[in-house]
């Protein structure tokens, strides 16, 4: 079936799809873990049960959505050696004690604390159990720290040398660490995780309101992800902004590629809003443009000059096609989260949040969006780096591990199969459970409880269980 | 001079993540094992909640064992990992499933028999392929030019598939002693009465793969029958016929931690075993800790945050056993 393609092409596409699955479960995991240590401090201090059923709600979803992710994550740390030997050996030394921080201070952290925040409720109390939370959280964003830490160095390598046998050499461990574009990257990629996890909330939220809108944990959970969007999706923006400017300074080629300038524009280039590269010709077919624009957007100034594709060697240049669309399907998505959160304010305002049944399915449309930006922005990112693997440095093509085409092919059919039924299974059962509403089972496990302790069993947990089976059993 | 002494600190913190992950993970792969051998849907409940709130930071150490050595041994990395191309690949499609059987089994009626397969199947594949794995590293990689020269079905021999047993084998015996240690009744009983064969097979294939090592390079017959290194040879298997006295004389006796303890032990030394046979070798028979070491910066640099960060990991993780100590309460639910 993949006879024909090169091991090559073949270790690329198993290591695009393998790191999109993967991708797809942080972009989340990171997000609800700072949620869910939000809900149970709320919970905590004002002992507002609403908040309690949240907390208990969204946990069961996180431990699959991890699950997910951590299993993903094993197969990537192996990828880099399994498919990429040679990058491994030369760029090791400087990425891999990355990647080891990233084992050591997050993975074991989250690891460590997440059967205490799952299990451990009724055994430690409610502080440690808040800071096992916590821990959980925190352990999310320092993983993301260390490996958008690896990835920027690879987009924007600095502070190496070489040595002899032609391996990256650290010499200065600041340098590679906060690489010029790493602050960018992984503010970008942290508020594009709490963007991701607060459309899906709110999505949740607004699918129970449309069956009862006086539903109090759909009205809360509704409200402070629409809060979220509202904030953080201006944020983002500007973070995109930024992130683009500094890319033009350290990877034109990228830059050129997103805007589809295959030519040099002296005296102001044209922002392209849409139209088809065309790659024979080397120009956009049917392009819609706004003269000027992009000079405005990228150098704060209308004649100022843009270089084009034709100033790159061609076998230098990224595909243009993939990362002209993935960006403007990022961007697009970016300017839809705005238009939702700025309705959402302004229903708040006019008074009809919880009733305005446009918004709420404005709102579940959008829901699954944040997954889309994510895996856009990065393709964006990635492919647009093409053809290298460490930037101006180590071409893909001689990174490549000394494996046999069919060995690879291989592996890939495994792949897919395996994750398309696993992870589509994962997805369906995270799905049926957000399709339960809150308030109706936790009154029913309520009224059902006796109010005794039995010996080693809390009611809260013989409710659990017993809603265990209900859940199955839907 | 320091750079050598930096990399023998590090070959040391692999091995030891490599042996924390083999008897961690082991025992957790073991109760996988022996997920099949009951019917019961509440003993099949207690045997996975022995072991749900851990097995995560359990097979962290996995990814410690090979981050570690692309961050401190990229060459070994490098080489090691194509060598190993489809073991490693099928393990870590059987550690998916497995890890997440966790939770979905508790997410559907109709579908649970499927998990259970699969955590049982991914177990299987999972120890069978880090047992090949071991046995073909033992028998030596081909290396020209930092890189594996060798076919993509080298790893396959007789002397590899049993190891691959030796090792699927060891595990079950691990789970099994954890598990008479961890639960109550009847399925303690039962699972006291399987720890025998277990432990009987595992002693048997230890004393099969040691026979069968020194003759895969005469490199390693040499450090076995050879001065000082000898010594070693009587010591590490009069210890190992001590731990398994132990053994049998817990099960004996009914004890709940002394045959846990002395499982691991077997295991410790097992290791132990292989250190003596593979030193000053990272990858035999050719590559040694030095040649594949990264360069001094690197090493330096990982080991001032490990030095500070291991012990953390040791603290919280014996914390998070502590949490979970005792009994595993059949009437818990899930969460
Ligand atoms: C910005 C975030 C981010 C990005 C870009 C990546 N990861 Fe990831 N990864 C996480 C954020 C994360 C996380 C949030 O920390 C996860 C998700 C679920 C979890 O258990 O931790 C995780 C899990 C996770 C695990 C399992 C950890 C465990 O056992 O608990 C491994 C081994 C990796 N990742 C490795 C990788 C590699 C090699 C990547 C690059 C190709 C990668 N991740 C991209
Ligand atoms: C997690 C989100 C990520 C996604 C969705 C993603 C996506 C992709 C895609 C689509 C490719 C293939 C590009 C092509 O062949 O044209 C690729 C390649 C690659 N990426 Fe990423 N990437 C992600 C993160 C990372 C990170 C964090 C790293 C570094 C640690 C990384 C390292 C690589 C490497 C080494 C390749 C090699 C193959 C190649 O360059 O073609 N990626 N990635
Ligand atoms: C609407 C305005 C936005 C702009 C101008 C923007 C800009 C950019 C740029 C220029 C890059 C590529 C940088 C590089 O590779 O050097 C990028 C990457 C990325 N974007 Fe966006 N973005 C926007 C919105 C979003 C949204 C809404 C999300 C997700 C919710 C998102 C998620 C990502 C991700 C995950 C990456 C890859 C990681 C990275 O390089 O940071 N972006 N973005």
């Amino acid at each position: 079936m993949l006879d024909g393609y090169t091991a090559e092409t073949l270790a690329r596409v198993q290591f695009a799809f393998t790191v999109s699955f993967h991708i797809i479960f942080p972009a989340f995991s990171i997000g609800l873990a700072s949620y869910l240590a939000v809900l149970n401090a709320l919970w905590l201090r004002t002992r507002d049960r609403t908040y309690e059923l949240l907390f208990d709600y969204w946990k069961k979803i996180f431990a699959i959505a991890f699950g997910m992710g951590v299993v993903s994550g094993i197969v990537m740390s192996y990828q880099f050696g399994t498919n990429w030997s040679v990058f491994s050996d030369k760029a090791g030394p400087v990425v891999g004690p990355l990647m080891a921080y990233e084992v050591l201070s997050a993975f074991f952290l989250e690891a460590g604390f997440l059967g205490i925040m799952l299990f451990g409720r009724q055994r430690v109390g409610d502080g440690l159990h808040m800071f096992a939370t916590g821990m959980v959280a925190f352990g999310t964003l320092l993983s993301a720290t260390w490996i958008i830490s690896v990835n920027s160095w690879m987009q924007t390598p600095q502070g190496y040398g070489m040595n002899d046998v032609g391996q990256f050499i650290p010499l200065d461990w600041w340098a590679i660490v906060f690489s010029p574009s790493f602050p960018y990257r992984l503010t970008h990629m942290v508020l594009a995780a709490y963007l991701t996890t607060a459309l899906v909330v709110g999505a949740v939220g607004a699918l129970h309101l449309l069956r009862d809108r006086a539903d109090r944990p759909s009205r809360k959970m509704f409200s402070m992800a629409m809060w979220m969007l509202a904030v953080v999706t201006p944020l983002q923006i500007a973070a995109g902004d930024f992130h683009g400017i500094n890319t033009l300074e350290h990877q034109p080629a990228k830059v050129m590629a997103m805007e589809g300038h295959y030519d040099s524009h002296p005296d102001g280039a044209p922002l392209i809003l849409f139209g088809i590269p065309n790659s024979e010709e080397k120009r956009i077919d049917y392009a819609v443009e706004i003269p000027k624009l992009s000079s405005l957007i990228l150098k704060h100034d209308l004649d100022a000059p843009l270089a084009g594709l034709d100033t790159i060697p061609d076998e230098d240049e990224p595909p243009v096609g993939i990362v002209f669309f993935s960006f403007r399907i990022m961007v697009g998505l970016g300017f839809a989260m705005l238009g939702l959160g700025l309705w959402g304010l302004w229903s708040r305002w006019r008074g009809t949040f919880y009733e305005s049944r446009w918004l709420h399915r404005a709102a579940i449309f959008m829901g699954p969006m944040g997954f889309v930006a994510v895996l856009a922005g990065w393709i964006t990112t990635e492919v647009g780096r093409q053809p290298f693997t460490v930037y101006g440095m180590l071409r893909t093509a001689d990174s490549l591990a000394p494996i046999a085409a069919p060995a690879v092919a291989a592996s890939l059919v495994a792949f897919v199969v395996v994750y398309f039924f696993v992870f589509g299974a994962g997805t369906y059962y995270i799905l049926r459970l957000m399709r339960h509403s809150i308030e109706l089972e936790a009154e029913e496990g309520l009224r059902q409880e006796p109010p005794t302790r039995t010996a080693g069993t809390t009611p809260a947990s013989q409710y659990q269980a017993r809603k265990e089976k209900r859940h199955a059993g839907a | 001079m320091l750079g050598l002494e930096l990399s023998f600190i590090w070959a040391g913190i692999i091995a030891f993540a490599v042996l924390v992950y083999v008897i961690l993970d082991g025992f957790d792969l073991g109760v996988g094992l022996l997920f099949p051998l009951t019917k019961d849907e509440k003993e099949r409940n207690v045997m996975m909640n022995s072991i749900s709130p851990i097995w995560d930071g359990n097979e962290t150490w996995l990814v410690l064992g090979g981050g570690g050595l692309f961050a401190v041994f990229p060459l070994a990395y490098a080489v090691v990992m194509p060598a190993l191309y489809m073991p490693i690949i099928l393990m870590l499609l059987g550690l998916v499933f497995r890890g997440v059987a966790f939770e979905y089994r508790w997410r559907t009626e109709r579908w649970k028999p499927l998990w259970d397969m699969g955590f049982f199947g991914g177990s299987i594949v999972a120890s069978m392929c880090q047992g090949i794995a071991l046995g073909a590293l033992v028998q030596g990689i081909e290396i020209e030019n930092r890189a594996y020269a060798g076919g993509w079905w080298d790893w396959l021999t007789p002397f590899s598939l049993l190891t691959g047993v030796a090792v699927t084998v060891g595990y079950a015996m691990l789970g099994a002693t954890w598990l008479n240690m961890k639960l109550e009744g009847r399925i303690q009983r039962h699972m006291r009465r399987l720890a025998w064969p277990f432990a009987a097979a595992t002693l048997i294939f230890m004393g099969l793969v040691s026979l069968w090592t020194p003759f895969q390079d005469p490199e390693y017959f040499r450090r076995w029958f050879a001065y000082p290194t000898a010594i070693f040879s009587f010591l590490v298997p009069g210890l190992v016929l001590l731990a398994a006295y132990g053994l049998l004389h817990g099960l004996r006796r009914q004890a709940d931690v002394l045959p846990f303890l002395c499982a691991l032990s077997l295991f410790v030394l097992g290791f132990v075993g292989l250190g003596i046979s593979f030193y000053p070798h990272i990858v035999p028979p050719a590559l040694t800790i030095e040649d594949a070491a990264a360069p001094d910066s690197s090493l330096a640099f990982a080991l001032v945050g490990t030095l500070v960060l291991l012990p953390m990991i040791l603290g919280y993780t014996a914390y998070a056993y502590w949490v979970f100590r005792g009994k595993v309460d059949p009437e818990e639910g899930y969460h």
